[in-house]
């Protein structure tokens, strides 16, 4: 089976993003880049049903500039056969990446193709379901595990108080959420490893993002709040507080 | 010209983010001069709900029933709507940002071609383009954001945009179901109720969340007792450890890797309050932090906090709460 798991280069969950003087992009400078962590869990799935199936290829894919080469690397260090970097610069509309990786081998010639359920810098979460609209696969959004079951896909899914168990048939997308399985560190062996396996760039046919950023801002400092007391003695002024003055207790 | 609200049922009730989107498609509405009509899509008896999309403002309500939409069906839903909102002139068309919007909307804006900003905080009219806010970088960055096509898919963040009623018609219109159900690939085989949290952290107005400073996941009864004495409107929620520790579920986790979430009141109890973290739900409306550490960055952020052994404040605060409402 070929999986190929699509994968984005992001600065890391705790540095500070600041808005650059334009006011219309952002400063992450100093920020260490890593690999999207829900792409990580995407990989480490892939990586899981190569192993668990003793057969198939693990190619792994990312619309970015140069140093995206960096996660595409890691994920060859973990484990995965080869890498494709299209070159482009993604942006907020997640319709135009959709469209560069649909127009790609890489991803249209996959048995399964596997995401993130969202990249951590932009947040818009849409990029798979697109991709599925777009080669007119069946997709499979924010599963927590799956497995193959003969020419299909079950995977559970998060929803709202619960877990649906949901099936869709191969060639088919799915989308990851953090599940059991931790991603693995890439060992000493897999990190020389992966300096021999193929890593091709070619250029992204990404086409004019449609989304236009007005204005970024950092949110407004929160107020400053204030300690209510020490221990369960300060409860009471505490709901107090709530009460009358938050309004938030009813 | 009109703008569409994309409402959501679940077992022929309107989920409370519905009134929400129509709420906001009203508001609008106003500033542009249009009016607004909701779609619904369901088993048969779904256009019973008509009179409660018209309470929130909408004019037209249209609705599409169909046997196999007694549960959500990713191609259905996507299907029957695209096809519906391509032979109209929608000037906006609102999702709810849930579950089910979150699936839906893209895979609607694809067929469309058209781009879609998610999760919005809030909408605005400037010179005749609809502005969207929205947080990038988890709620580190806002972003004003507009969208060069039309119609202008949006999905609304739940619990951010108010609930209004706003009296009209909600005249049900049929919206046709197209091609066959046998084409739709992807099943849902079975829903499965999660055991602990009844409503989900995402959408929940008030959410008690516990760190790894409660020592265990033996300690949990004591803020479920806390969630209970707040009643029906709220969740549990969790820090990253505390989901990394296998403590809970990853569904519970606030923060970049699991939920951004806005509720009236975010109670975090023994979290030290972790960058990404913080990202998760400084967007609250009010902010308790409970942590015996008086230097831990969730003090910067919170609004009140109490300093000490969450494991002996938190009956206190059960016991104070459950009073507060019962008065």
């Amino acid at each position: 089976m070929k999986i190929t798991v699509c994968i984005k280069r992001v600065p890391d969950t705790e540095s500070r993003i600041r808005v650059a003087a334009d006011g219309v992009s952002v400063d992450a400078s100093g920020s260490k880049f890593v690999m999207s962590p829900y792409d990580e869990f995407a990989l480490e799935a892939a990586l899981r049903l190569r192993e668990s199936s003793g057969e198939g290829e693990v190619r792994v894919v990312s619309v970015g500039e140069a140093p995206v080469a960096e996660q595409l690397r890691a994920a060859l260090a973990m484990g995965a056969d080869s890498a494709v970097l299209l070159e482009g610069v993604p942006t907020l509309d997640g319709l135009a990446t959709a469209r560069a990786l649909a127009a790609d081998e890489v991803v249209s010639g996959a048995d399964l193709v596997l995401l993130g359920m969202k990249a951590v810098d932009g947040d818009q979460q849409q990029v798979g379901p697109m991709l599925a609209e777009l080669l007119d696969r069946p997709c499979i959004t924010v599963a927590a595990a799956f497995e193959r079951a003969q020419d299909a896909i079950v995977a559970h899914r998060e929803v709202e108080g619960g877990v649906e168990v949901v099936e869709a048939p191969l060639p088919a997308i799915v989308t990851m959420t953090k599940g059991e399985h931790e991603p693995r560190y890439p060992s000493l062996k897999g990190i020389m490893a992966a300096k021999k396996k193929p890593l091709v760039q070619r250029p992204a046919r990404l086409g004019e993002g449609r989304i236009r950023i007005r204005a970024l801002s950092n949110p407004p400092e929160r107020p400053p709040g204030r300690i209510v007391g020490q221990g369960p003695d300060a409860i009471p002024e505490l709901v107090r507080l709530l009460r009358e003055e938050a309004g938030v207790l009813s | 010209m009109t703008i569409l609200a994309i409402a959501e049922q679940r077992d022929g009730a309107l989920r409370k983010v519905s009134s929400e989107v129509v709420s906001a498609a009203h508001t609008l509405g106003v500033k542009i001069g249009t009016e607004v009509h909701a779609a619904v899509l369901g088993p048969s008896g779904t256009a019973s709900l008509a009179d409660e999309l018209g309470r929130y403002g909408a004019v037209k309500v249209f609705v599409a029933e169909h046997e196999a939409f007694i549960r959500y069906s990713p191609d259905g839903f996507a299907r029957t709507l695209a096809a519906f909102i391509a032979e109209r002139d929608d000037f906006a068309v609102l999702f709810p940002a849930s579950a089910l919007g979150k699936d839906l909307a893209p895979r609607v804006a694809a067929r469309l071609d058209v781009p879609l900003a998610t999760e919005a905080t809030a909408l605005d009219i400037v010179d005749g383009e609809l502005i969207i806010t929205r947080p990038v970088y988890a709620g580190r960055v806002i972003a004003q954001l507009v969208l060069d096509a039309s119609p202008r898919l949006v999905s609304l963040r739940p619990n951010v945009f108010r609930a209004e009623e706003n009296a009209a018609d909600g005249t049900v219109a049929g919206l046709p179901v197209p091609g066959d159900a046998s084409d739709w690939k992807v099943r849902v085989r079975e829903v499965k109720a999660a055991s602990g949290s009844r409503l989900d952290v995402g959408e929940a107005p008030i959410v008690v969340s516990g760190g790894r400073g409660l020592r265990g996941p033996e300690n949990w009864h004591l803020l479920e007792a806390l969630r209970d004495a707040f009643g029906d409107g709220a969740a549990l929620g969790a820090s990253r450890a505390v989901v990394d520790a296998g403590w809970r579920p990853h569904a519970e986790q606030v923060g970049q890797t699991g939920k951004t979430v806005s509720p009236q009141l975010y109670i975090a109890v023994a979290i030290s309050g972790a960058m990404q973290h913080l990202a998760g739900m400084r967007s609250a409306r009010t902010i308790v932090a409970i942590n015996k550490d008086a230097d831990a960055p969730i003090f910067k952020v919170a609004d009140y906090g109490v300093i000490g052994d969450a494991l002996e404040i938190l009956p206190r605060l059960s016991e104070e709460v459950s009073r507060a409402r019962g008065s």
